[in-house]
Order: structure tokens, then sequence, then C-alpha cells
């Protein structure tokens, strides 16, 4: 990677950073409903291994996806109007928070029930490689989804069937309150991918660099026909599990700990070891900063859905869709 | 018109299908080198290859998460669930995922997938593998749900199935697969899914049904019209959606109506028929619409036992002598 494309990650990091501590403000407001689940801690595990990818690589995540989202290249004004329940939302505001999604990105979603998208990362993989194409599928979870059984069904088929898969767990140790001790029978989530003979990695997930060389070794492996990779990044949210999480399952100088840590701070500190001045890097600031205050007005001024939007996708075929009634 | 049984209506539809379309997939649990658990998918593994027929781990959940993901992504495939009892394990991939994709993103993905099953009792399978709850899979919408009572019905709708670009369904019947009958061989005979079929007019009592149960009112009807009994009978064909009209049409004429299906009488089909001609026909009712189901009980291993808990030609007759 050049400078250019280090600030550019840099400012994914920062756009990400400000926007999910927009959203909590407009949750708190009551603008967002329903659930929000904040990637402030783990901003440089999606932005460093989705920076790995090519553009016709698939990335498909889980509900923490604002960030993951923001990495494949979705506008954040796309990603508040939809959060905000408004027609210019990427989801016309049938998806919320947990399901972002752009085809065009190659973002396949934002998936809310844990670990079913692991499955159907199969069946994207699957369809690329029965085309004889070179994509690779790019497949987020958190340590939590690696207890559920859609993870264990999808990892032996990737495996026996060869996809090109990477598997990225996004372990930031607690599935919703209950820490990895408490839940899995390993300490280490890429011990569950020995189980199906897949090659894998663990890598610090605070460190931007760290994770992007990982993942693009991992991405190499796949797109090479070796099948599926599993890539595990040790990282950690600021944050509770969503806005609603009482926090009572760990301690705040834990919190601090790893907020001493932190992605952005450290990537800031090697850009500046590097030569880029502190002013650059104020100047991303600030433009961060313009990019959500633009996005917060157009996903305010963006109208709701109109009444008629509620029959309208439920079945692709327009003479299956259900009648008002 | 050629004649041939149920088995090979869905075969010759798939294999039809795979033909047309080099897009078409067949994933599932000994689909391939086996040749399906009911003998469907026999001679495809060799003629198409591996690749487009594949068999999977028994695993339910990934099979329809996959074959979700592939219609996602391009490929039109169809997933076999060797038994509807199976698909509880897959139950989240269907309803959650399947039917929700399309309308939850706000329309940008398509997922034509068809998920192939088997259905009903009557085989001493016991009580976790002769079940007939296709009825909770029709509660879901963004699923169309279809489960044909015929050979031409078979490969008429599921070759609409295959072409289509929703989530299916596909319910055959496990006890059905010799039945036979004319099936025409035009390799673009469709059928329209969601139309109901009118399977013999008549003049006192309405008798709503599908899938097997068509059959077994047939044969009751066969015994009311030698006492003077005239039945008309409804197939709905599909279950979602739904098509009622000819229902409507017949209960204006009727003004009685008996609702057949395999499965258990709570929730089922025939209450929601019933609630629905009561509420579109009220004035046309001549007596309490009659429901004929499965006794409620898990269904039992022993033959007579089992028997005896699945409705047979006789519940019809009593349902409709109750409204005559």
């Amino acid at each position: 990677m050049d400078q250019a494309e280090h600030l550019t990650l840099y400012q994914q990091m920062v756009v990400i950073r400000r926007l999910e501590e927009k959203s909590a403000e407009l949750y708190q407001q009551g603008k967002i409903g329903g659930f929000l689940h904040l990637y402030i801690g783990q901003e440089a595990t999606g932005v460093g291994a989705v920076a790995a990818r090519s553009p016709h690589d698939n990335v498909i995540t889980a509900y923490r996806d604002h960030g993951i989202a923001v990495a494949c290249g979705m506008e954040p004004k796309v990603i508040l109007a939809e959060m905000l329940g408004k027609v210019t939302g990427c989801c016309k505001g049938k998806g919320g928070s947990m399901h972002l999604a752009d085809k065009r990105l190659n973002f396949w979603g934002g998936h809310a029930i844990v670990g079913a998208h692991i499955p159907l990362a199969t069946g994207l993989a699957l369809a690329n490689k029965f085309r004889g194409e070179d994509s690779v599928t790019l497949c987020f979870f958190g340590d939590g989804a690696t207890n559920i059984g859609y993870f264990h069904e999808g990892l032996n088929l990737a495996a026996v069937w060869d996809l090109p898969i990477v598997f990225i767990c996004e372990n930031n140790q607690y599935g919703m309150g209950t820490s990895i001790e408490r839940a899995s029978a390993v300490p280490e989530m890429r011990q569950k991918a020995e189980a199906y003979g897949m090659p894998s990695a663990r890598v610090d997930g605070m460190e931007l660099l760290a994770v992007h060389e990982a993942a693009a070794a991992a991405i190499a492996h796949a797109r090479a026909g070796q099948g599926p990779y599993f890539l595990e990044a040790l990282t950690y949210r600021y944050r509770g599990h969503s806005m609603g999480d009482p926090e009572r399952y760990r301690k705040q100088e834990e919190v601090r700990r790893w907020q001493s840590d932190d992605p952005i701070g450290k990537f800031e500190a090697v850009l500046l070891k590097r030569g880029i001045s502190p002013d650059d890097l104020n100047a991303i600031e600030a433009q961060a900063e313009a990019t959500i205050a633009d996005a917060v007005r157009f996903a305010e001024e963006s109208p709701f859905p109109p009444p008629e939007e509620l029959w309208r996708d439920v079945y692709a075929e327009p003479e299956a869709e259900p009648q008002p009634a | 018109m050629p004649v041939m049984t149920i088995r090979e209506a869905v075969s010759q539809a798939l294999w039809e299908e795979m033909e047309r379309d080099p897009n078409v997939i067949i994933l599932g649990e000994e689909v391939g080198m086996w040749g399906g658990t009911y003998a469907v998918t026999k001679g495809f593994y060799d003629h198409f290859g591996a690749e487009r027929v594949r068999d999977t781990p028994i695993a339910e959940g990934v099979i329809v998460g996959a074959a979700v993901g592939a219609a996602m992504n391009g490929l039109k495939p169809v997933a076999e669930i060797m038994t509807i009892n199976f698909a509880f394990l897959a139950m989240d991939q269907i309803v959650n995922h399947a039917a929700k994709i399309h309308s939850m993103f706000g329309g940008q993905f398509e997922v034509p997938v068809v998920i192939r099953t088997t259905s009903g009792g009557g085989k001493q399978l016991g009580a976790t593998h002769s079940q007939t709850p296709d009825v909770i899979f029709a509660h879901f919408p963004g699923l169309k749900v279809v489960a044909p009572a015929t050979p031409a019905d078979a490969k008429g709708l599921l070759k609409s199935a295959i072409r289509g670009r929703d989530p299916v369904l596909f319910i055959e019947h496990s006890t059905m697969y010799q039945e036979r009958g004319e099936v025409p061989a035009d390799k673009d005979f469709l059928l329209p899914i969601g139309k109901s079929d009118v399977k013999r007019p008549g003049n006192d009592v309405t008798i709503v049904t599908y899938s097997k149960m068509v059959q077994i009112t047939m044969r009751a009807v066969k015994q009311l019209e030698a006492e003077g009994i005239d039945c008309e009978v409804i197939d709905l064909r599909s279950l979602r959606p739904l098509d009622l009209g000819p229902v409507y049409a017949s209960f204006k004429k009727t003004n009685r109506a008996v609702i057949v299906e395999e499965g258990w009488r709570s929730y089922g089909v025939g209450a929601e028929v019933a609630a629905r001609i009561y509420e579109e026909c009220f004035d046309y009712l001549d007596a309490p619409i009659q429901r004929v189901a499965q006794k409620e009980v898990p269904l039992p291993y022993s033959a007579d036992l089992e028997k005896s808990a699945i409705p047979g030609p006789a519940d019809v007759i009593a349902a409709v002598k109750a409204v005559v």
C-alpha cells in the first residue's frame, strides 16, 4: 500500500468512528429505532480486511455492520437514512441498522440471525466458483457465532467443496454479555477451523496493517483455488453489545485498557512516524466530521417511505405481490 | 398425451429445466450418486455431472442456506430436503432468509430458489418422520408453498417454480410417487403458481382440498355420487399464494363447504379457508363449514393406529353428510 491508500484507510476508520458516535446520539434522541450495535473499537478489522479485497469479491457480515458497510464503500448518508427508516436508505427503510446492503458494492448484508449468513456465504462462493470466476467471499462474524450449528455446517461444507471463502472471526471476546471463557470450549476461535482441516491465522485486530496483511494472504490463498481460510482478529468493542447493554459483565478498567490500544490512535502513530503531517490528519478528521454532518442532514431531510411501499417487494414477481387489505 | 407417474413427472421437469438453463443446479442429501432417496434424480449425476448435481453432508441448515446464497448470486438452485420433517432443521433459512431477503433489503436481491421436499404420513415411519406440517410454511409472506396432486400439476408447477424469481417450497407427497396420469410432453408446459383447480364440478357441496387428499376426496365423491350427492372439488395446488376465487364462486352456488387436509386441524388449512369463506360469503351460508383433518396426536408407528389418525374417504363422506 502506498501513502495515499494508507490515508484512505485512516479516513475510513475515522468516518466509522464519527458515524457510530452520531448514531448513538440519534438513537438516544429516538430517531433510530430497534437495535443498534456499534462498531467503535473494531474499525481496524473491517477496514483492514475489506481493503484487501478486489471489487469483485463478496463481503457478507452479521448485524454489527455499519463499519463493514463503510469499508465496502457505502456512503454514510445512505446508511444513516436507512437507520432513520427513510426511503433514501440502502434498503428503502425496510432493513434498518442490522440489514445494510448494497449489491452494486458486492456487499451482501448485514444479517441479524447469529451465524445464519455463514451458509449464505457458502452459496455466494459456490455461485462464483461454479461460473469459473475468481471472486472470493469474505464472511465476517463474531466469536459468539462460532458456537452455533450454522458455523460448523458452513465451515465443513466450505472445506468439503473447496469454496473460495475467507472466514473472518472478529473476536471481540463477548457474545452479547457472555465472555468466550464462559461460552466457548476452546480459547482461540481458529482452533475450531482446525476441525475442518482449514488453514488459519490469528492476528491483532487493533493493528490495521497487520489485519490487512493477514487478510491479503488469506484472500490470495482462497483465490488460488486452495479452498477456504480462517482468519481470527482479536479485537474489542468499546461500547456495549447494543445500546441497551447495562455492561455488568465487564469492568471499566478492562475497557480502558483496550481503549489505550485504540486502532485509530495506533494507526495515527504509524502514519506520523512515516512522515505524514499532523495537519494532514487533522484535515481528514475535519472532512470526516463534515461528511457525517452532511449525512445527518440528508437523512433527516429525506422522506419516510410512502404507505404503499408496505406492499412492495414482498415478492420479486410483481403479479405475486400481496394486495393491500 | 403421455401417461407417467408423479415421480417421472417431477424428474422430467427437473431434467428439462437443467437442459434448458445451465444455471439450474440440484443439491441435497443423496441427490447424486444415490439417485435421490425417492429416485427422482436417478441418472442425473451421470448425465449432468457432480458440479450440477451436488451431494451434500446431512446438514439441512447449510443445504438451504447455500442454496439461498447461490440463488442471490445468480444460480437457480433446486435444494432437496429429504422430508419436510427435516425442513425444521432449515426452518430459519427458509422463513428468515429465503422468504425475507428480497423484501428486507428493499428489493435488491432476488432469491429464485426451489426447495423440494416430501410430506405426509402413512408409511409407518413414526411420529417424527410422518408429519404434514405444510401449513406452517404457508404462514410466511415472501415464500410460495406449492403442493401438487397430479403428475401434470407436478410437472407444470415445478417448471414454473424453477423458472420463477421467488423462493418456492415445493411439497411432494411421500406416498404418491407411483400415481399415474397424463402429462403434456411440451418442454414449456408451465402452470401458473397461485391458481386453484376445479377438479370436478358439482352443485350440492364445495370440497376444498390439496395434495394427496384430492385423491382421497375423489374416492369419497364417487361414493357420494351414487347416493345422489353432487360435490364440487377444488384443488388449491398452492397454499401461498392462496387462490380462493374459485372457492367463493363455488360456495355461492352450493352454500355448503367441507375442507379436507392431511395435517392437524388446529390452525390448519381448514381453519384458514373456512374463516375466509365466512368473511366473504356469510350471506350464502346454509350450514356450518366442516373440517376433515388428522387426529391431533403425534402419529404412531403401528399400522392400523396410524391409519386411523389420517383422514380417509369415510371421514370425507361423514363430513359431507353433515352439511347437506
